[in-house]
C-alpha cells in the first residue's frame, strides 16, 4: 500500500504548502485555510534551528484509535487509522493519545488526522515529503 | 469573502469585531483598505509617539488562498518622517491573521503597563509584559514567548527589541525571526504604547465559490513559481546577487556615497556569502521560494580554546549595502556580525547602516567630534561600529539621541545636510543607478525603493525627460498599490500578472477585470497621497541631498536642473490628483 513518507526531514523550509493542499485535498469541497489540515510544518523553536513537518506516521497499532470511545477512529490495514466524522464527539482523547501530536483540531471542534492520500506531496516543493509504495 | 476588522484599544484593554464588507469590496485589502482604516481612525495630527496614533496591520483576499501571497501591510504615522509610515512583511503574519479570521486588524491607544496581545479563536488576551520589557535582544524575547503560548506552526509572533522600548525611530518590527516591518520606525511605535509583542494564531477556512476553477488556478500559480524564470532570481543567491552587478554599474553606495564602486564587493557578495557562510535557507509560510538566505557564523569564545558558538544571520542586498559597502565593511565575518547586532535591537537595517555612515563621514570633516561619538567611527571598523550600534540603543549622549532620531534630524541639529542621504526623512536604500532611482526615493509615498522601482527604470530606460520618469514611477507605484492589496510579494510580480489576478478572482467569487484592476491601483494611489498630504507631506519640501549629484553613476554625474525640473513636474501632478 501507498503512504506518505518523509524523505529528507533536512531539507524542509516551513512553507507550509503541504498543509495548504491537505485543506484542498476533497475535489468537491476544497478549503480555503488551514482548518481541516492534518499535516503542520513546524520551526524547530526558532528557525535559526530549521524546520520539521508533522502527521500520522501510520502506526500498526494506533494508540489513537483505541482510545476512541466511539469507534470514530478505525485502524486501518497497513497502519494508519480511518476516521469516520459523524461518530466524532469532538472529545479529543485521540490528541492527547498520540506521541507525536499528529491529530489536530478543526474549527468546530473535530478532528483532522492524515488519511495518507498523497495529495500534499506534489505541493512538497523541496522533496521532503513523498508519497511511496511501502510494506506492511 | 473575509471582511471582519479586529479594533483593539490599549487605553482601556478592549476590543471589538467590525464586519465591513464595504471596505473589502472597495479597496480589495492591504493597503487599499489600510488606508481607509487609518483615516477612520486616525487624527492626521497626532503625535507618532502618543495615544492617538493607530497602527493597521492589512491582509489581502489572495491569503491563504494562493501561493507567494502572504505578506501584511502595516500602516502608521512614522515617528522618523512625522507622516505617512508603511511597511510591509513575510513570514507568517498574513497567514495567521487570515486563518484567524480577520482581514484586518486595528490597533488603537496605549497601554498603561508593558502588554502583549494574543489574538485567537475570537478573542483578546492582554498579557502582562512586565517580565519581557526591557529585554534588548528580539530573539531572546521570541524565544520566551515561544515556549509560553500555544500555536506552533500556525502563530505569528511580532515583537520588539530594545530599540523599539527606547523609541528608537527606526526601530523595526521582527517577526518570527528573520523577517521585518522594517522601515519608518513601527518598533518605535510599538514601544510608545508599550507593546513589546502581537501573537495571533487560528485554525479557520472558508470555501471558495468555484471549486473546481479554485484548484485549477492555484496549479497555475503554483507551477509558474517553481518551473519557469520567473522567480529565479530569488531561488537562487537571493537579493544579494546584486552586489556584483550594481557594483559593475557603479551603483553601490560606498563609504557615504563618496563612491558607486566598492574595492571589496566580491568579498561581501552573493556569491561569496553563498559559498562560505549559507547554512540555510528558509521560507515565508505558503510560499515555495525558500528565500530567506541564513548565513552561518561560526565566533570563537573570546578567552577559551576550543569553544565555538554559531549563530544563523539573514542576509540580503539591502543590508549588505547598509552595513557593508556604505560603511566601508568588507569583511563577511564583521558583515553578519553587525547585521546580527542590529537584529538583536530590532533596528531597521538601512536607517542604522546609512546613519552611521553619515556620522562617520561628519567626523571626519569634523562636523562633529569625537566626544559626540564616544568613538572614533572610520569606514571598514567594525568594532567600533558594533558599539556605536550599542550606543544607538542606549543613547548615552545627546549626539547618539540625536542620531536616533535620523539623519534628516541629526543633521538638522549638527549640520552635514549634503551627505546626510535621506529622502522624505527616510534615509535611502542602496541603488545609485541614476535619476529614476532617487527620483523614486523621494516620490515614493513610502519613500522606499520599492514604491516605484527607479533603479529597474534607469536600467532599462536612457534618453528620458524628467516628466516622463516621473510618469513612469508614478504609474508603476499605482500598479504596485494592486499588488500590495492583495497582497502578493513583490518578488512574485512577474507570475501576478493583472490578467492572472483577475482569473485568481474569478473562484473566489469576484469579477474583476484587468481595467478595472488598473483603475483600482490608481484610486488607491490618490487616496494614500491624499491621506499623505492631510498628514502634512508637501513635495515642495523634498530634498535631494548634494552628495547624489557628486558621484558617478550608472548614467554618469548627474544633473541637478534635471532633478529640479522633475521635481517642480511631480509638484504639479501632486496638486492634480489631490485636487
Amino acid at each position: 500500500m501507498k503512504q506518505l513518507v518523509v524523505k529528507d526531514i533536512e531539507k524542509c523550509v516551513g512553507c507550509g504548502l503541504c498543509m495548504y493542499a491537505c485543506s484542498r485535498k476533497f475535489v468537491k469541497r476544497p478549503e480555503i485555510g488551514n482548518s481541516s489540515s492534518a499535516i503542520l510544518a513546524v520551526s524547530l523553536s526558532g528557525f535559526e534551528r530549521g524546520a520539521t513537518v508533522i502527521f500520522c506516521r501510520a502506526c500498526t497499532e494506533p494508540p489513537c484509535a483505541q482510545v476512541c470511545p466511539t469507534g470514530a477512529l478505525k485502524p486501518k490495514r497497513g497502519g494508519g487509522v480511518v476516521y469516520i466524522e459523524n461518530l466524532c464527539l469532538g472529545c479529543k482523547y485521540c490528541m492527547d493519545a498520540c506521541t507525536l501530536n499528529a491529530i489536530f483540531e478543526r474549527e468546530d471542534g473535530k478532528i483532522a488526522v492524515c488519511i495518507h492520500c498523497g495529495y500534499c506531496s506534489s505541493y512538497c516543493p523541496h522533496g521532503v515529503l513523498a508519497y511511496e509504495e511501502v510494506e506492511a | 469573502m473575509r471582511d471582519a476588522v479586529l479594533v483593539i484599544d490599549l487605553s482601556n484593554y478592549s476590543y471589538e469585531v467590525e464586519h465591513r464588507p464595504d471596505l473589502f469590496e472597495k479597496w480589495i485589502g492591504g493597503t487599499g483598505v489600510a488606508v481607509q482604516l487609518l483615516k477612520e481612525h486616525m487624527n492626521p495630527e497626532a503625535d507618532p509617539l502618543g495615544e492617538d496614533n493607530v497602527i493597521v496591520f492589512a491582509t489581502g483576499p489572495f491569503t491563504p488562498a494562493y501561493p507567494l501571497a502572504s505578506k501584511t501591510v502595516a500602516l502608521f504615522k512614522s515617528p522618523l518622517t512625522g507622516n505617512l509610515g508603511e511597511s510591509h512583511a513575510g513570514g507568517r503574519t498574513a497567514t495567521s491573521i487570515a486563518n484567524a479570521g480577520y482581514g484586518a486588524i486595528v490597533i488603537k491607544g496605549q497601554s498603561k503597563k508593558p502588554v502583549y496581545l494574543v489574538v485567537e479563536n475570537g478573542e483578546v488576551h492582554f498579557r502582562d509584559g512586565r517580565v519581557i520589557w526591557g529585554i534588548p535582544d528580539s530573539l531572546i524575547v521570541g524565544r520566551i514567548i515561544a515556549e509560553n503560548e500555544p500555536g506552533r506552526g500556525i502563530r505569528t509572533m511580532m515583537r520588539i527589541g530594545g530599540a523599539g522600548e527606547k523609541l528608537v525611530r527606526y526601530a523595526c518590527v521582527t517577526t518570527e525571526t528573520y523577517r521585518h516591518f522594517g522601515r519608518l520606525g513601527l518598533g518605535a511605535v510599538f514601544g510608545s504604547k508599550r507593546l513589546k509583542a502581537l501573537i495571533i494564531r487560528g485554525r479557520k477556512k472558508y470555501l471558495p465559490a468555484n471549486t473546481k476553477k479554485f484548484r485549477e488556478v492555484y496549479d497555475e500559480i503554483y507551477r509558474t513559481a517553481i518551473e519557469s524564470d520567473a522567480m529565479k532570481k530569488y531561488h537562487l543567491l537571493g537579493t544579494a546577487g546584486n552586489v556584483i552587478p550594481l557594483n559593475e554599474l557603479n551603483s553601490l553606495p560606498t563609504k557615504n556615497l563618496q563612491s558607486a564602486k566598492f574595492e571589496s564587493a566580491e568579498e561581501i557578495s552573493g556569491e561569496a556569502l553563498a559559498e562560505h557562510n549559507l547554512g540555510r535557507r528558509i521560507a515565508c509560510s505558503h510560499c515555495p521560494i525558500a528565500c530567506i538566505h541564513l548565513a552561518a557564523l561560526r565566533i570563537p569564545y573570546e578567552n577559551e580554546p576550543y569553544f565555538y558558538k554559531t549563530i544563523m544571520i539573514s542576509y540580503d542586498y539591502e543590508l549588505i549595502y547598509s552595513l557593508g559597502s556604505m560603511l566601508g565593511v568588507g569583511s563577511r565575518d564583521g558583515l553578519l556580525r553587525l547585521i546580527h547586532r542590529v537584529e538583536s535591537y530590532g533596528l531597521d537595517a538601512m536607517s542604522t547602516g546609512v546613519c552611521l555612515a553619515w556620522a562617520t563621514e561628519a567626523l571626519l570633516r569634523g562636523v562633529v567630534s569625537e566626544e559626540d561619538t564616544i568613538i572614533k567611527l572610520s569606514f571598514g571598523n567594525v568594532e567600533n561600529y558594533l558599539k556605536a550600534i550599542d550606543y544607538i540603543y542606549e543613547q548615552p549622549n545627546e549626539f547618539y539621541r540625536h542620531l536616533a532620531m535620523g539623519i534628516e534630524h541629526a543633521s538638522d541639529v549638527y549640520g552635514g545636510k549634503d551627505f546626510a542621504l535621506a529622502f522624505g526623512g527616510n534615509e535611502m536604500p542602496g541603488y545609485h543607478t541614476g535619476y529614476a532611482a532617487h527620483l523614486g526615493y523621494a516620490t515614493g509615498l513610502r519613500h522606499s525603493h520599492l514604491d516605484s522601482a527607479g533603479y529597474s527604470i534607469d536600467q532599462k530606460v536612457r534618453d528620458v525627460t524628467p516628466e516622463e520618469v516621473v510618469d513612469k514611477l508614478i504609474s508603476e507605484e499605482c500598479w504596485r498599490q494592486v499588488l500590495s492589496s492583495l497582497v502578493v510579494c513583490f518578488f512574485a510580480r512577474g507570475i501576478y500578472t493583472s490578467d492572472l489576478i483577475s482569473r485568481a478572482f474569478e473562484p473566489l467569487g469576484v469579477e474583476i477585470s484587468e481595467e478595472e484592476l488598473k483603475k483600482k491601483g490608481e484610486e488607491i494611489y490618490k487616496e494614500k497621497l491624499k491621506l499623505k498630504v492631510e498628514m502634512g507631506f508637501n513635495p515642495e519640501n523634498l530634498r535631494f541631498p548634494k552628495r547624489i549629484f557628486e558621484i558617478e553613476s550608472l548614467h554618469g554625474k548627474l544633473d541637478e536642473r534635471f532633478i529640479e525640473e522633475a521635481k517642480n513636474y511631480y509638484i504639479k501632478k501632486v496638486r492634480e490628483i489631490v485636487g
